[in-house]
């Protein structure tokens, strides 16, 4: 489903991505774990393009997405992202937040994008929020409908950068609660997090990146228990 | 004729003008000349406004363009309107501009033309601004929904970027209808134009300058007032 061979992306003269190649098969969720800086969040945005990469390649189902060609458009609404600081739109209420898209790039009708959103505003248990404006929601509120508006694309693939870093403790459970119930519909993900419970409970597979590269990959429950390498062992220890 | 108005206006004007020597009935006579100058300013500021919004809107978009040589043209436009006296730019347009796309020169036309250009270089700066206050996560959130860059802009940027541009766009007016007084050099027939008439004529300082002052004043003062009010108001339609 994703593809990745041999990413690099530098900013300037600091390489942050060295040498990534990776694949990802549908459905499976993919965790990505690693030390601040590790350059995780960066291959995240590189998988749909909100960083331009150096080199390498990534292709979505088969299709070369770093080749100029192709419409990234196209791509970004099949991939849905969730962002760390949510980046609703403010101006707009929690409804509008999730028919704008659907609108104006897949050109729904409205109707049909009210109906849509108001399922998913009922999956994520906000359907009483609506017409709220995201201000007046907490930040566990706000990551719901930003997982609400992203699903509002019908993606085939949702990416997940640190969706739970800038909430409060308290608001944590209820937005792993909706990303775990995506799991279990069949939902393609990739989550950045440091959330290591989500990791152990949810992930078909666990990375660690450190320094630009992936340390190491397996299965939770042989990355966690069984570290190959000196730097996961040394990070698990520090987070665990 | 002048007389005649004191006797009118009672023994308190008459008292007033004797002590301070003060002369009502000259303002009495120049007052249809100050009102149809008063339309001038009005007229001219309103055309000028609406020009530089547009032209502003352009130029503040095309400083933002990424590329630098692209961008280059509309950042040295900026630079030298700011840069340069307004009354240098206007007897540039009156005398220079103008006569090359008309033939002849205009008072009205250069007036409207030099205030023009002068308020876009202004108003561009704060769409750049405005535009560039707004989180970059609010772009990157739209454009990973699959919206395009002018997508992106219209539904999501500007309606944010647009409401915190009415402060400093009302002021811009503001400034605009003053040095719209300037015009009174190359002949527009505004306020200033008849206040400077009325010194010539009767020699007198006070009568035509402190009534060209009152009337200025009633202008602005209005437009703080309704734009204060505007701004409340965007402030309660929505949270944001």
């Amino acid at each position: 489903m994703i593809r990745v061979e041999n990413l690099k992306k530098s900013f300037g003269n600091n390489e942050v991505l060295k040498d990534i190649s990776l694949t990802i098969k549908p459905q499976e969720v993919v965790v990505v774990i690693g030390p601040s800086g590790s350059g995780k969040s960066t291959f995240l945005r590189c998988l749909n393009l909100l960083e331009t990469i150096t080199d390498g390649k990534i292709y979505i189902e088969g299709v070369d997405i770093t080749d100029k060609k192709t419409d990234i458009n196209k791509i970004r609404a099949e991939v849905g992202m969730v962002f760390q600081q949510f980046n609703l739109f403010p101006h707009k209420t929690v409804l509008e937040n999730i028919i704008l898209a659907p609108m104006k790039v897949k050109k729904m009708d409205r109707e049909t994008a009210v109906k849509k959103a108001r399922e998913l505003l009922r999956k994520v248990g906000l359907s009483e929020k609506e017409n709220c404006y995201p201000d007046s929601l907490s930040g566990g509120q706000k990551q719901r409908v930003a997982i609400a508006r992203a699903l509002a694309m019908e993606p085939k693939i949702m990416l997940f950068d640190e969706p739970t870093s800038a909430l409060d403790p308290e608001m944590v459970g209820e937005v792993l609660e909706v990303m775990k119930q995506l799991a279990k519909e069949g939902m393609t993900m990739v989550v950045v997090t440091h959330e290591m419970g989500f990791a152990r409970e949810v992930g078909d597979r666990v990375i660690f990146m450190d320094g630009g590269y992936i340390v190491e990959e397996n299965t939770p429950e042989e990355l966690f228990n069984n570290p190959q390498h000196e730097r996961t062992k040394l990070f698990l220890s520090k987070v665990l | 004729m002048g007389d005649e108005m004191l006797t009118l206006s009672g023994g308190l004007l008459e008292k007033m003008a004797s002590s301070t020597g003060f002369r009502f009935d000259l303002i009495g006579e120049y007052m249809p000349l100050f009102l149809k100058g008063t339309l001038y300013t009005i007229g001219i500021s309103l055309f000028s406004i609406f020009i530089g919004l547009i032209l502003g809107l352009f130029i503040g978009l095309g400083e933002l363009i990424r590329n630098k040589l692209l961008s280059f043209p509309f950042k040295a436009y900026v630079a030298f309107i700011r840069g340069t006296p307004f009354f240098v730019q206007i007897l540039i347009v009156h005398f220079g501009v103008i006569p090359i796309f008309l033939g002849t020169t205009n008072g009205v036309v250069a007036g409207i033309v030099a205030l023009s250009l002068n308020s876009a270089a202004y108003i561009a700066e704060i769409f750049r601004a405005g535009i560039q206050s707004i989180d970059r996560g609010q772009m990157e959130a739209a454009r990973s929904l699959g919206m395009t860059h002018a997508q992106a802009m219209r539904y999501v940027i500007l309606p944010q970027a647009f409401k915190r541009m009415i402060p400093p766009l009302g002021n811009e007016f503001i400034t605009l209808i003053k040095e719209s007084s300037l015009t009174a050099v190359i002949a527009v027939p505004e306020i200033m134009y008849w206040a400077r008439a009325f010194n010539g004529e009767y020699y007198r300082v006070w009568e035509p300058y402190l009534m060209a002052a009152v009337i200025y004043f009633i202008l602005t003062f209005t437009l703080s007032y309704l734009l204060s009010h505007l701004e409340k108001r965007l402030a309660t339609d929505d949270q944001s």
